[in-house]
């Protein structure tokens, strides 16, 4: 057993967990934090990206001892301070870009950094931006027009 | 999915790394940026006793691009390599390379050496090295050594890399401005693993090509460079039908292997198709064309 502290959507949490424990059970089961969902677990699906140090990664890739002093952003914190969606989250909202949810944090988290780093409109580019995050309702069609109206309002 | 137990060190120094690797290379492992390692951990065909985790070993983390080469340590994140001001203009075959790997977020975690040290035929560095002769620096508590590309891919997720010894330095003589080259992947969905890949590096003088380099992934167990097919192309004009007899010459160098997404002589059929598309490309970037 390891003693880490790291900071989870600017609260530090402390815990004693073994080095095998990866980010994203961490961020589940003893952060209580279960927006991050586990799709696939080997680091294929996607729906397990949050952000380390406002970078994309795949938490099923990390283990939790690895995040030791480093920022993790999850899903449960890009919303305002009064609970208004952020801007990303209400794109997928207003075009329909979620249907079961599952793969959709995955998703918002990838779009965030992409956005952030100032989205193009150009769908072939969107399409291979998000082409590490897998939606098994298949509904990239919506995913990509979100993404597209973001990138548009940016510019 | 679970990784089994492992011990867990974390040097902040390569000299403490090394001393972990001599004390317990048999059975220990080196964790860097975590994206081919940590699936073969959870799907238990890794069980090291030790995981060494460099990834504080900030001293390995360091890319340096001159005229004629361009240095990196083993550290060094492929996005880190993508983001490289005047990489684009002064060796494009890496950039079109570097973005064909995986995803933006395997990109930010992943590392130039680990790439290598994993020696996947499928993946961009392994090819990319063997395509540009890149060499090697290993350090252990003997001292430190130089691998040449040729002498680095043994077998399948196989080097020839000590159990004590640990990846430190790449690298990479570029090839001259006026070459043209390029780096060519069929793949179902943009970031898999590619079915076939080409690189080709094509140098002309008054029209006729003077230095040729042709590789192939996943074509083998190991990445190949496909002699023929450059001697096939040097001191000859690059023409449509010479580039096709180089192309075809590639069949020669490769020994696909079946696999869920594609049969072995699928796999040959596509290697002829992206060396192909790639010698074209390259020809067509080359400024000596005349």
């Amino acid at each position: 057993m390891q003693e880490v502290l790291l900071s989870v959507n600017g609260s530090e949490v402390r815990a004693h967990i073994e080095p095998r424990l990866t980010l994203a059970d961490f961020l589940r089961d003893v952060a209580g934090l279960t927006g991050t969902h586990l799709g696939c677990e080997h680091g294929v699906c996607g729906a397990c990206t949050v952000l380390l140090d406002g970078e994309s990664v795949r938490s099923c890739l990390l283990l939790a001892v690895q995040a030791e002093g480093r920022e993790v952003t999850t899903i449960e914190g890009i919303a305002g301070p009064d609970g208004s969606l952020h801007p990303v989250q209400e794109a997928f909202t207003s075009h329909h870009a979620l249907q079961c949810g599952f793969c959709t944090p995955g998703f918002i988290m990838t779009v965030l950094e992409y956005v952030n780093e100032g989205a193009s409109p150009d769908e072939e580019e969107i399409r291979q931006r998000i082409s590490g995050n897998l939606c098994r309702c298949t509904g990239y069609h919506n995913i990509v027009r979100a993404i597209r109206e973001l990138a548009e309002g940016g510019s | 999915m679970k990784p089994p137990a492992f011990e867990y060190r974390r040097p902040e120094t390569l000299e403490e790394a090394v001393g972990l690797l001599a004390e317990h290379g048999d059975e220990a492992r080196i964790l860097a940026g975590g994206q081919s390692l940590v699936p073969l951990l959870s799907f238990r065909m890794a069980r090291p006793g030790l995981l060494i985790d460099i990834n504080r070993c900030l001293e390995l983390d360091h890319i340096e691009l001159d005229d004629g080469r361009l240095a990196m340590g083993s550290l060094t994140r492929h996005r880190s390599v993508e983001r490289l001001a005047g990489l684009s203009d002064r060796c494009p075959v890496m950039m079109e390379a570097v973005r064909q790997i995986g995803h933006v977020a395997i990109r930010n975690r992943g590392t130039v050496g680990g790439s290598i040290a994993h020696a996947d035929p499928a993946a961009e560095w392994p090819l990319l090295a063997l395509v540009l002769d890149a060499r090697f620096e290993v350090t252990s508590a003997r001292g430190t050594r130089a691998i040449p590309a040729q002498e680095m891919f043994s077998s399948y997720l196989q080097t020839s890399i000590g159990t004590d010894e640990i990846l430190t330095r790449l690298e990479f003589p570029l090839p001259p401005l006026r070459a043209g080259s390029a780096f060519v992947e069929i793949a179902r969905r943009h970031g898999d693993f590619a079915m076939s890949g080409a690189a080709a590096v094509i140098d002309v003088e008054d029209g006729k090509v003077v230095d040729a380099r042709v590789g192939l992934m996943s074509a083998a167990l190991t990445p190949v460079r496909a002699a023929e097919a450059e001697s096939i192309l040097i001191g000859h004009e690059p023409t449509d039908d010479v580039l096709g007899r180089a192309a075809a010459a590639v069949d020669g160098a490769i020994a696909p292997l079946d696999d869920v997404h594609a049969s072995a002589e699928y796999k040959r059929h596509l290697a002829q198709i992206t060396t192909k598309r790639a010698l074209t490309s390259a020809r067509d970037r080359a400024r000596g064309a005349g």
